[in-house]
C-alpha cells in the first residue's frame, strides 16, 4: 500500500530493514519529513472545513429548537420532533415523490436520447456536418439556468410568449396559462432538462463509441451485417459499461434534485408546487423564504442521509460492473 | 429626463454587475486553480504516506454534506460574510471533483522518475511542483480552468442566498431580478394599477436594457465556446476520477 519511501530515504532515524518487514513510520517522522506538503494543502484544507466539514457537525441543528434570541449553541435539543413534524406533513411525501420521479424520468431520457444521438453521429458521413450538430447539441449545456428559464419563459409567457401568441393562434388552440398550471411541467422539466444536458451525455457516449475498435466492424462487414445488427450487436454491447456507470452515478444521486431547473424555470411558482417542488426548493423555501429552520435543517438531513446510501450503493453496483469507473 | 435617469441608472447596476462577473470568473479561477493543484500535488505523490488519508478528506465531501441551513449559517453567523464578494467566492473554490482530476493527472501523466531527477539536481518540492509538474500539466489545468470561469460566471445561487440588495450581485442574478420584475408587473395588473395611482413610476428596464443584460450575459460564453470546446471535452473525458 504505501511505498517505502522511508526505506529509500536517508533519514537516520530509520532503521534499515532487509527482509519484507514493513514498519510504518510513524507519524511525526512523516511530519517532518514532508511538512511542505502540508503547508501546501492547508488553504485547502482550510477552505473544505469551512465549507464541508463544519456544516457536517451543524446537522446537529436538525435536532435542536433554533431561538434566534438564545443563540444556536444554547437552544433546547428535541430529539425527532422537527422529523415528526415534517413526515406528518404532506409535504413530505409530495417533495419525495417529485424528486425521484422527475429523476427517473431525467435518468431514462438522458439515456436514451444521447445513445441514439451518439450512435448517429458516428454513423454521419460528413464529419463537418457531425461537428456542427454536435457543437449546436452541446452549447445548452454552457448557458446559466437564469438564461434557460429565460429562454423558457419567451416560449410559455402568457403575454408575449411564442406559443401563447404565435404558434397556438395558428393550430387553433386557446392559449394555457403554463404558470399557473401544475400538469404541464410534468413534460415541460423533462424536456427542458433533456434539452440542456443531451450534449454532455452525447459526448461522453461518443468518446466511448470511438474507442471501439474498427475491426469488429470490419469482420461485421465480411459477414454481411446491416447496420442496425452492428449496432444492436457490436455498438452496444461494447458501450454497456459506460452505459451502466453513467445511469448508476446518477442513480446515486437520485435523492439530490437540480435546484436551478426547479426553481428558475419554474419562477418558483407557488401555485406549480404540487408538481414542481423537489426536496432542494423545499429545503431553500422553508429556510429563507419561511424561516422555518428546524423543518428545513431535517429535510436537509433526511436528504442527506438517504442521498449518502444510495451513493454508496450505486457505488457498489458500478464496481460489479466495470471497476474501472467506481468512485471508491 | 425622468426616463433618461433611469436609463443611466440601468446602464450602471449593468455595468457594475458585469464588473462582478468578471471579477469573480478571473480572481476566482485563478486562487482556485493555484489552491486546488496545491492539494491534489501531495495526494498524488505515491510516496507521500498520509495521501489515502487527505484523499479520503477531499473525497468525502462528494458523499455527504451538512445541507443548505448549517452551510448558510456557517457563512453568515460564523464567518459574517452576508453581502460581501467573498461569499460569492469561497464556496466555488474547491471542488472535489476538480482536485480528484488534477490528482489522477498528476499521478498518471507525470513519471515519478522526473521528480527523483529534480530532488536530485537540488529542488526542493515547491520548486519542482512550480516548475516541473505545473508546467507539464497544462492540458488539465486549462480545462479545469475554463470550468470554474463557467461556474463563477453563471453562478446566480450565491447571490440569491448570501445577497441581499442590488451593490454586489453578479450578472446572471440581475437578470434574474429583472425578470421577476418584469413577470410581477405584467402578471399583476392590480399592482401596476396601484403603483401608477399612488403616483410611483413603473420602473421597468427598457427592452433595450434587457437586451444587453441578456448578451452580457451569455453573450462571452457562446463567444468563446467554438475557441475552448475541445477543452472542455477534454475535460468531461477525463471524468474517470478513481479513488
Amino acid at each position: 500500500m504505501s511505498e517505502t519511501a522511508n526505506i529509500a530515504s536517508t533519514s537516520g532515524s530509520r532503521v534499515k530493514t532487509s527482509s519484507a518487514v514493513r514498519t510504518k513510520p510513524s507519524f511525526l517522522w512523516v511530519l517532518r519529513k514532508y511538512w511542505i506538503f502540508y503547508v501546501m494543502m492547508a488553504p485547502a484544507a482550510i477552505i473544505l472545513l469551512i465549507n464541508n466539514y463544519i456544516p457536517m457537525l451543524g446537522v446537529l441543528i436538525a435536532f435542536k429548537n433554533v431561538n434566534y434570541t438564545k443563540g444556536i449553541i444554547a437552544s433546547p435539543w428535541v430529539g425527532f420532533a422537527n422529523f415528526k413534524y415534517l413526515f406528518s406533513s404532506e409535504a413530505a411525501w409530495v417533495i419525495t415523490r417529485n424528486t425521484i420521479s422527475y429523476n427517473v424520468v431525467f435518468i431514462i431520457l438522458n439515456l436514451i436520447i444521447p445513445v441514439a444521438f451518439a450512435i448517429m453521429f458516428n454513423e454521419m458521413r460528413s464529419k463537418l456536418l457531425s461537428k456542427f450538430h454536435q457543437s449546436t447539441m452541446f452549447l445548452p449545456f454552457f448557458l446559466s439556468m437564469v438564461c434557460v428559464a429565460y429562454l423558457v419563459y419567451a416560449f410559455l409567457g402568457s403575454e408575449h410568449g411564442f406559443v401563447n401568441t404565435v404558434l397556438f393562434p395558428m393550430l387553433g388552440i386557446n392559449p394555457i396559462d403554463w404558470y399557473t398550471e401544475p400538469k404541464y411541467w410534468t413534460v415541460i422539466l423533462p424536456i427542458v432538462n433533456t434539452w440542456k444536458n443531451i450534449g454532455y451525455y452525447t459526448v461522453i457516449y461518443m468518446a466511448a463509441i470511438i474507442g471501439i475498435d474498427g475491426e469488429y466492424y470490419e469482420a461485421a462487414l465480411i459477414d454481411g451485417a446491416s447496420k442496425w445488427q452492428q449496432v444492436k450487436n457490436i455498438t452496444l454491447p461494447l458501450i454497456m459499461p459506460v452505459i451502466i456507470t453513467m445511469t448508476l452515478l446518477q442513480v446515486g444521486r437520485i435523492f439530490y434534485a437540480d435546484f436551478g431547473l426547479f426553481f428558475q424555470v419554474t419562477k418558483n411558482a407557488g401555485a406549480l408546487f404540487p408538481t414542481t417542488q423537489v426536496i432542494d426548493t423545499y429545503v431553500y423555501q422553508t429556510f429563507l423564504t419561511m424561516g422555518d429552520i428546524g423543518m428545513s435543517s431535517a429535510a436537509g438531513l433526511y436528504q442527506a442521509v438517504v442521498g449518502f446510501i444510495l451513493v454508496l450503493l450505486s457505488n457498489l453496483l458500478v464496481r460489479k460492473v466495470s471497476k474501472d469507473n467506481a468512485l471508491f | 429626463m425622468e426616463s433618461y435617469k433611469f436609463m443611466f441608472k440601468d446602464w450602471h447596476q449593468i455595468l457594475r454587475s458585469f464588473g462582478i462577473s468578471v471579477y469573480l470568473a478571473v480572481v476566482g479561477t485563478a486562487i482556485s486553480l493555484v489552491v486546488m493543484a496545491l492539494y491534489a500535488y501531495p495526494i498524488s505523490r505515491s510516496d507521500f504516506p498520509h495521501k489515502n488519508f487527505f484523499s479520503f478528506f477531499m473525497f468525502f465531501t462528494m458523499l455527504f454534506n451538512g445541507g443548505l441551513v448549517p452551510w448558510y449559517l456557517v457563512y453568515t453567523q460564523m464567518l459574517d460574510l452576508k453581502n460581501t464578494l467573498a461569499a460569492l467566492m469561497i464556496p466555488l473554490l474547491v471542488s472535489a471533483f476538480y482536485v480528484l482530476l488534477l490528482r489522477t493527472f498528476f499521478a498518471n501523466s507525470i513519471p515519478m522518475a522526473l521528480i527523483e531527477a529534480a530532488k536530485i539536481d537540488g529542488a526542493g518540492e515547491i520548486r519542482t511542483f512550480s516548475q516541473i509538474i505545473l508546467p507539464l500539466s497544462l492540458p488539465v489545468l486549462a480545462s479545469v480552468a475554463l470550468f470554474q470561469v463557467l461556474n463563477y460566471w453563471n453562478d446566480w445561487f450565491l447571490s440569491l442566498v448570501f445577497i441581499s440588495g442590488s451593490k454586489n450581485i453578479n450578472l446572471q442574478f440581475m437578470m434574474y431580478k429583472t425578470m421577476l420584475d418584469i413577470q410581477f408587473l405584467s402578471s399583476n395588473v392590480q399592482a401596476s394599477q396601484g403603483l401608477a395611482a399612488a403616483g410611483g413610476v413603473l420602473k421597468l428596464p427598457t427592452e433595450t436594457v434587457r437586451m444587453a443584460m441578456a448578451v452580457l450575459g451569455i453573450g462571452p460564453i457562446v463567444f468563446a465556446y467554438p475557441f475552448f470546446q475541445k477543452y472542455f471535452k477534454k475535460g468531461l473525458m477525463v471524468g474517470a476520477v478513481k479513488g
